[in-house]
């Protein structure tokens, strides 16, 4: 990072403790854990059956603004789509991160549109590249890749694909030649 | 699943007509217009469906992914030295800020130190990077209106601001210019002297372009109390950025949470009233001088010292160094061939982009390969606004706020 | 000059995309006999005055298609700019309908999603019409070597390839005045021209693996002014 003070302001591990027992207080099986990260970085894992709940009860204690909302593939561990919620709170300059992790077998949220109008595109783009099936989102379509595509790309196991390179000893035999 | 005609007739039953027919035999009709993704007006290729009622706007459906390259999947190939370039021509109007997204997250997860010398060239070159991207806004919003010869005055400076990046990296565009840990190279020599003969001048062009633009009736009536919106809508979509800061809401990560030395200089956010087309414009006009503010006072106030980490793990070692140290040597070597390894974890770095907050999120497995990069790009999320923008507003409008919207087709596919 | 579309026959005739470019190479090769080489002669080598003429205004007043990509539509812009103007060759109407446009400057990254869009620009475009390829992405792949992109070549006839990522304005416009030989019908031999080596050619030793119909005839044998810069 360029300097220390420069990171985002986060809260301290007290305070994401905190935040994860408020949240286990009102439901006892939401929070799965809590990291604290490098560039201090608060994450909470969400139960993926109460994220509405925490995003909902996070929205009233001041994060308001949800900055980005973005799907990782941690293949090889399970449970292997994960949907990250970057959440502000612009009046105290706070960031928190919400962590839900899915299945490949069954990758439903429940969606955020309803609590932040603008997840509306990332929530497409995180189908669309990963799969994860957003219930209730009011259109639900791939949004980057052709309306056709078969496949996630963006998963880990989904080949970068491109064309190969032709040289003139591999030119006649290669099926990147086109002519 | 995909659009068939059904799924618009449903749509339209829940639009409300403006008026009731005036005579015998009129009838309502919606009209479903296709507008692009080849448009001389969309910038970039981006398609439109919108729903007309008459000249009226009903609704509009932003259909994106003509220019989805695979950025992110491309990235998790590559060592996280080459991503930079790769990441780099993403949103490739703010090349800058792209990598610097991405090499400011990458540096969290190593927890490595930039140095200051490195962190006011950095910003001296955002600023730049900056102005150029409002020019080539402003140049191609007034082509859209039709005060075409906007287009080449903005292009003008265009030209110097890209005669500087040449200076310093080489390359006009997509320069690679910063690296993680710091900045490439150091500014040669003259660098100094043709930045400060372009601060000089940059002000009164900017006020040339003002004069051009800002008394002329028809770009007064075509942007004045067209498609307002306000903070509280703009703020639940996730829009940031100038069209935040039109509508009234002053937030800015340079001020908010300062990275890169930004808490060093002394400079204003400019601020609009109502968030209509004339605020969107007057707000980003007004930041071209405050970027020059902050590069005179970063160039006045550069450090010395080295322009890149000396951690000889993550930066390349000086060519002198390898004639005569065999760790020089070593380093050198793995980190050309494999590249550094970054230890495990997630890092966000948001920053303060022309169009709002761009944001990478990197995510390092251990190995010299990032397992995922995602950027957070702020024209993506602005797009959503278009709708609720443009909604009962006339078709010549909607281009206007296109324009005004300032959307990035590369960085809105990635 | 009369256009006719024809299939072509003879060795250097595969009815594809780069039908002009195989040609062209036969030539070189000394390959094309009879009816093929008259049809070469006919349509690349300007005969008559009048041909002459028409060529010579066509390759002053293109009309481009105002078709922007992605960062290679910016440095596109500039040439329209002050610095590198592209006026000065007649060449500053750029065109929004492809029904009028001429000339088909594919600058930036072409995706699965638009090629067929960008396939049925350019149908719509009336003949004589060319296509410039611009920058490294739809050249070849470019940086990004993955499974969104697809190469231009691959769904049409592409006259220059400007390499560049993206390339200058400068850079831009010396392709865009190889296309204007080309149309003149002055076209340049690349390097052979300059180094006078003319008639040099590579020969694959035997035992190589070429199945290709010349057999162990030239490799690596560039058309001159098919490649911008060869």
């Amino acid at each position: 990072m360029c300097s220390r003070e420069g990171t985002p302001q986060v809260p301290d591990a007290t305070g994401l403790e905190q935040t994860a027992n408020a949240l286990r207080d009102r439901n006892a099986e939401s929070i799965l854990g809590t990291d604290f990260g490098r560039g201090d970085r608060a994450v909470l894992l969400v139960n993926p059956a109460h994220v509405i709940d925490t995003l909902t009860y996070l929205k009233t204690e001041g994060y308001t603004f949800l900055a980005s909302l973005h799907g990782v593939d941690y293949y090889p561990d399970e449970p292997r789509l994960g949907v990250l919620y970057e959440l502000l709170d612009m009046t105290e300059v706070d960031r928190i991160t919400v962590k839900v992790r899915v299945h490949t077998d069954n990758p439903r949220i429940a969606t955020a549109t309803g609590l932040f109008p603008g997840a509306n595109f990332p929530e497409r783009e995180v189908y669309d590249m990963f799969g994860v099936v957003f219930e209730g989102h009011p259109d639900m379509r791939r949004i980057l890749m052709p309306e056709d595509f078969e496949g996630f790309p963006q998963r880990r196991d989904f080949p970068v694909g491109g064309e190969p390179v032709l040289f003139t000893y591999n030119e006649e035999n290669s099926y990147g030649k086109w002519i | 699943m995909s659009l068939d005609t059904a799924d618009y007739r449903k749509r339209e039953e829940s639009i409300t007509y403006s008026a009731e027919p005036a005579g015998e035999g009129e009838t309502h009709e919606l009209l479903t217009l296709n507008i692009g993704p080849h448009h001389p007006a969309t910038h970039g290729v981006l398609r439109l469906l919108a729903t007309l009622e008459g000249e009226v706007v009903r609704d509009i459906k932003p259909i994106i992914g003509y220019v989805h390259t695979g950025i992110e999947k491309t990235a998790e190939d590559k060592a996280y030295w080459k991503v930079i370039p790769v990441v780099e021509r993403m949103d490739y109007l703010a090349y800058y800020f792209n990598s610097l997204a991405f090499c400011g997250a990458v540096e969290t997860l190593l927890d490595v130190e930039v140095p200051p010398r490195a962190q006011y060239l950095r910003v001296i070159h955002l600023e730049l990077n900056r102005i150029m991207s409002h020019l080539v806004w402003l140049g191609t919003s007034a082509l859209d209106l039709g005060a075409i010869s906007m287009f080449w005055y903005c292009f003008r400076e265009r030209e110097t601001i890209l005669d500087l990046f040449e200076m310093t990296s080489g390359q006009r565009m997509h320069t690679r210019y910063f690296q993680v840990g710091g900045v490439m190279e150091d500014i040669p020599r003259g660098f100094a002297a043709k930045l400060r003969t372009f601060l000089a001048d940059m002000p009164n062009r900017a006020d040339q372009y003002a004069d051009l633009l800002e008394k002329n009736q028809i770009v007064f009536e075509r942007l004045h109390g067209v498609c307002p919106l306000d903070a509280e809508t703009l703020l639940s979509l996730g829009v940031t950025g100038p069209l935040l800061r039109a509508a009234g809401n002053p937030w800015d990560l340079r001020k908010a949470s300062p990275y890169c030395s930004y808490d060093h200089f002394d400079f204003k956010i400019p601020v609009g009233t109502v968030g209509d087309n004339y605020d969107r414009y007057r707000v980003r006009h007004a930041e071209i001088y405050e970027s020059v503010k902050i590069i005179s006072q970063a160039l006045e106030g550069l450090p010395e010292g080295p322009y890149i980490t000396t951690d000889r793990k993550i930066a390349l070692p000086p060519r002198h160094e390898l004639a005569t140290s065999m760790e020089a040597l070593i380093h050198h070597f793995k980190l050309v061939t494999e590249g550094f390894r970054v230890p495990p974890g997630e890092a966000y770095y948001p920053i303060e982009g022309p169009r709002g907050e761009l944001g990478c999120f990197v995510r390092a497995d251990g190995s010299a390969k990032p397992a995922r990069v995602h950027m957070r790009d702020s024209s993506f999320v602005n797009l959503q606004a278009l709708t609720p923008m443009v909604q009962d507003s006339y078709l010549a409008d909607l281009i206007a706020t296109l324009a005004m919207l300032d959307p990035i087709l590369g960085g809105i596919d990635r | 000059m009369e256009i006719k579309r024809e299939p072509l026959s003879g060795p250097g005739a595969p009815s594809d995309f780069r039908a002009r470019q195989l040609m062209a190479r036969d030539m070189l090769r000394g390959d094309l006999e009879g009816e093929a080489l008259e049809r070469y002669v006919k349509e690349n080598v300007l005969t008559t005055t009048v041909d002459k003429a028409v060529a010579w205004s066509q390759g002053n007043s293109i009309w481009p298609l105002t078709f922007g990509l992605a960062c290679c539509a910016i440095e596109m812009m500039s040439i329209v700019g002050a610095r590198v103007d592209v006026a000065r060759f007649g060449w500053e109407a750029f065109w929004a309908s492809p029904r009028q446009a001429d000339l088909l400057i594919l600058s930036g990254r072409v995706s699965v999603k638009m090629a067929p869009v960008i396939r049925r620009i350019y149908d719509q475009m009336l003949e004589p019409r060319w296509a410039i390829s611009m920058g490294a992405c739809c050249s070849s792949m470019g940086v990004f070597n993955n499974y969104a992109l697809v190469p231009a070549d691959k769904f049409l006839p592409i006259d220059v390839h400007v390499p560049g990522c993206p390339p200058r304005p400068e850079a831009l416009l010396h392709g865009i005045l190889r296309l204007r030989e080309k149309i003149h019908g002055t076209e340049r031999e690349g390097w052979r021209e300059r180094y006078h080596a003319v008639g040099t050619e590579e020969v694959v030793p035997n035992g190589t693996n070429t199945t290709s119909s010349a057999g162990d005839a030239a490799i690596n044998v560039f058309p001159g002014g098919d490649t911008a810069g060869a």
